[in-house]
């Protein structure tokens, strides 16, 4: 295993990097925020169709590049520096493991091509989005009908619905955890929702007796092997290199701020008091960024194994980190921090939604806690 | 790091061990790690002259130095696998770490061949003396002077060093002194090469927070260093001994973190049987401890993997603010975790050892560079914030 990354490796970096650093400027994200639309489509396709962002992690059989975990949170970590408002985790790092995991065979030929050349954009309507497993929960049921299935339920939130072309759903059929993949354009009914982190939109799906076709249903054999916890895992995972990527992003905003504000004539950022915090913050920008590449380095598709408690971990971490990142950038910048005009509510925005996206840190902790101590009596 | 291909490494060290540290070496195991670093110095000692039969002592030495040449990864496999079997803290360790590779860079033929050998055979030991009471965190202010004698050309020196581990045990100490009269700062210094059994050296132990003294002050009066023991030259001590404390690129804190990971065991072991482990907190605690460890053997392999791309140095940087602040912690939680129970000083090795990483992990965020040393130079060196400014005292 090596934790240094290969010259194609920091290729793709660096060329997303200067892409996203154009495109995905300050400017560019406000007014997407502005819009109120969430996504921004012309970034979006220019990621996914022209650079092939989204064939990264896909074997060549499906058409893709057949790189792996390292190259998914590489270009996380990007986006999430720059706030990018494309729906690249939902469709690349989340609906693409899962189809990888548990789709059939025949479900794999169908829609992995498409997505690797940009065609699809997905989003998984979990029932439990808040938790570490978000298949804990399932709200909606799915029956045998003639000529297909019929889906009946409700997703109270479902990232990146609003601009996905299908959406996976987990669905219970005779008790049995099923997948669905319904195309927008099936009869589904989409409710937008105002999202507080305006890079990101959500929505709630209602399905009142939706009607598919046989095919709808996508999984080879129900949602519950090994290679599922690993999916989830690596969704896990490349969330928590994009609020790594955040950090970084938002203490560059400070690190430019302080460097230019002068107060008893001096710049702020000579001050051991302003120095010292952006300093703890670089300390934890490390510790993050190491566990989420090491994890990655060793990610493995058939064994989530300790590959679950090390993206638990860095999701935990991740999470507190963007945070206190994100609040430190308002208190630095002062006054400002806290207007509309300066940057660091953006992020302050992003941090707060992402925590709660997958599991705060306390419900990671315990799940870390349950497998070194057993489980806890009540 | 290619594990795969240590692999045979890995079980010829391991078997060396399971067959070495046994008899009367057995009582050294898990012993004179930090805090404990006193303890049983005699037979560590003795077992320095053991790891030396069987070659062993600094085998990341080129071979015509008498080492084995082994690569980074393999000294990292080789203090994994010291670490795991319980290897005593290395009474060595300044010996073949820090001053036999520099002067394997730096040294003369006759300083290689006068000194080597006999740190590799555990015949000599070594420690630094480089902080001073008024020279902590400010190095260079350092007030030891060396003069040279007209007549013998030897260094005659007077002063004070302190915090210098384990010298009431060692046989020679290398000095960073102040060799041109009124220079001040890096400039005017000199690195020097003292035997401690003469007249003019006096040692003084400290007592250390868990009642131990592994520390000691070292008093010079007109002590003498031969003319041919200079590290570089008069006045360039200062490079000297930076270079010094870049050997080290932390391999041994790979074998440090087997013992880290060891206190964490021991501590979830402990929760367990006394039923802290149902605390909720305690489990948060314990959670997060293990995570921050996982990060830092990553965080270790990335600055052991020495990027030539420059990708990492703005983290490296950091290392060493993150490990010394987890143990620490890990002391705190360790105590926590024993509740009351800690309050009794105790024979028992499991808690004995828990109380030492309680009271001695206080200095790991002092040494080697405090906290708010480590953090000014994260700030300046990799975020690039202004200096701090120099004051005009002292």
């Amino acid at each position: 295993m090596t934790l240094v990354l290969t010259d194609d490796q920091r290729m793709i970096r660096d060329e997303a990097a200067r892409l996203l650093s154009e495109r995905s400027s300050s400017e560019a994200v406000r007014k997407i925020v502005d819009s109120g639309a969430g996504t921004d489509a012309k970034l979006w396709s220019a990621l996914s169709r022209e650079l092939g962002w989204c064939s990264m992690a896909i074997p060549e059989e499906f058409g893709g590049l057949g790189l792996g975990a390292t190259e998914l949170v590489l270009l996380q970590e990007i986006c999430g520096q720059w706030l990018a408002c494309v729906p690249f985790w939902s469709t690349a790092c989340v609906a693409t493991p899962l189809l990888l995991a548990a789709a059939s065979e025949e479900a794999k030929q169908r829609l992995l091509p498409a997505i690797a050349v940009g065609d699809l954009t997905i989003a998984v309507a979990w029932g439990a989005l808040g938790e570490i497993n978000p298949l804990a929960v399932c709200t909606v049921n799915a029956a045998k009908v003639d000529g297909g299935y019929s889906l009946h339920g409700h997703v109270s939130q479902v990232v990146d619905l609003p601009f996905a072309d299908l959406v996976l759903v987990p669905a219970l059929l005779d008790g049995v955890l099923s997948l669905f993949a319904v195309r927008r354009d099936a009869g589904l009914h989409i409710e937008p929702l105002t999202s507080m982190d305006a890079t990101r939109p959500i929505g709630a799906a209602r399905f009142d007796a939706l009607e598919l076709p046989p095919e709808s249903r996508i999984d080879g054999d129900g949602l519950t092997s090994d290679a599922v916890e690993a999916a989830l895992a690596l969704a896990q995972l490349c969330f928590a290199a994009e609020q790594a990527g955040a950090a970084r992003g938002v203490m560059d905003v400070t690190l430019a701020y302080v460097a230019e504000r002068v107060q008893f004539g001096r710049a702020i950022a000579s001050f051991q008091a302003i120095k010292h915090r952006c300093a703890r913050l670089e300390v934890d920008i490390a510790e993050v960024r190491a566990l989420i590449y090491g994890a990655a380095a060793n990610f493995s598709a058939d064994d989530a194994g300790e590959l679950r408690l090390e993206a638990s971990g860095a999701r935990a971490l991740a999470s507190e980190l963007l945070f206190r990142a994100a609040e430190e950038a308002i208190q630095l910048h002062g006054g400002v921090g806290f207007t509309w005009e300066y940057d660091p509510q953006l992020y302050f925005k992003r941090a707060q939604a992402t925590t709660a996206i997958l599991a705060q840190p306390e419900g990671h902790f315990c799940m870390i806690a349950d497998a070194l101590l057993g489980e806890a009596s009540a | 790091m290619n594990t795969e291909s240590n692999s045979a490494l890995r079980s010829e060290i391991a078997e060396w061990m399971a067959t070495h540290l046994t008899g009367r070496f057995e009582a050294l195991r898990f012993r004179g790690n930090s805090g404990d670093g006193d303890a049983l110095p005699e037979l560590r000692k003795e077992w320095e002259r053991e790891l030396a039969r069987g070659r062993w002592t600094c085998p990341g030495w080129p071979e015509d130095m008498g080492g084995r040449g082994l690569s980074v990864a393999e000294q990292v496999v080789f203090q994994e696998e010291y670490g795991r079997a319980g290897g005593p803290g290395r009474m060595g360790h300044i010996g073949e770490g820090l001053i036999g590779p520099t002067l394997i860079a730096f040294g003369t033929e006759e300083q290689k061949q006068r000194f080597l050998p006999k740190i590799r055979s555990g015949e000599e030991f070594w420690c630094q003396g480089y902080s001073e009471p008024s020279a902590g965190s400010d190095l260079a202010n350092i007030r030891t002077r060396a003069r040279k004698d007209p007549v013998t050309g030897e260094w005659i020196v007077s002063g004070q060093k302190v915090w210098t581990s384990l010298a009431h045990l060692s046989d020679w100490i290398f000095v960073l002194a102040r060799c041109d009269e009124g220079s001040v700062g890096r400039n005017g210094l000199i690195f020097l090469l003292l035997p401690l059994d003469q007249h003019g050296v006096e040692i003084q132990p400290i007592r250390q927070i868990g009642g131990s003294a592994e520390f000691n002050s070292v008093f010079f009066e007109g002590a003498r260093a031969r003319a041919e023991h200079v590290v570089g030259a008069p006045g360039e001590g200062w490079k000297i001994a930076m270079a010094l404390l870049g050997f080290e690129r932390g391999i041994s804190t790979l074998g440090q973190q087997m013992s880290f990971a060891q206190e964490l065991e021991l501590i979830i072991e402990i929760a367990r049987e006394n039923g802290a482990g149902r605390s909720p907190i305690i489990r948060q605690r314990i959670a997060r401890a293990w995570v921050g460890l996982r990060a830092m053997r990553y965080l270790a392999m990335r600055v052991l993997a020495d990027d030539p791309s420059g990708d990492m140095r703005r983290e490296v940087l950091g290392y060493k603010y993150h490990w010394s602040n987890w143990h620490r912690d890990l002391g705190k939680l360790a105590m926590d975790v024993l509740g009351l129970e800690a309050n009794i000083v105790s024979n028992d090795p499991r808690r004995e050892r828990l109380q030492q990483l309680f009271l001695f992990s206080r200095a790991d965020t002092i040494y080697g560079g405090t906290n708010e040393i480590q953090l000014n130079l994260i700030a300046e060196q990799g975020l690039g914030m202004p200096r701090e400014p120099r004051g005009t005292l002292g």
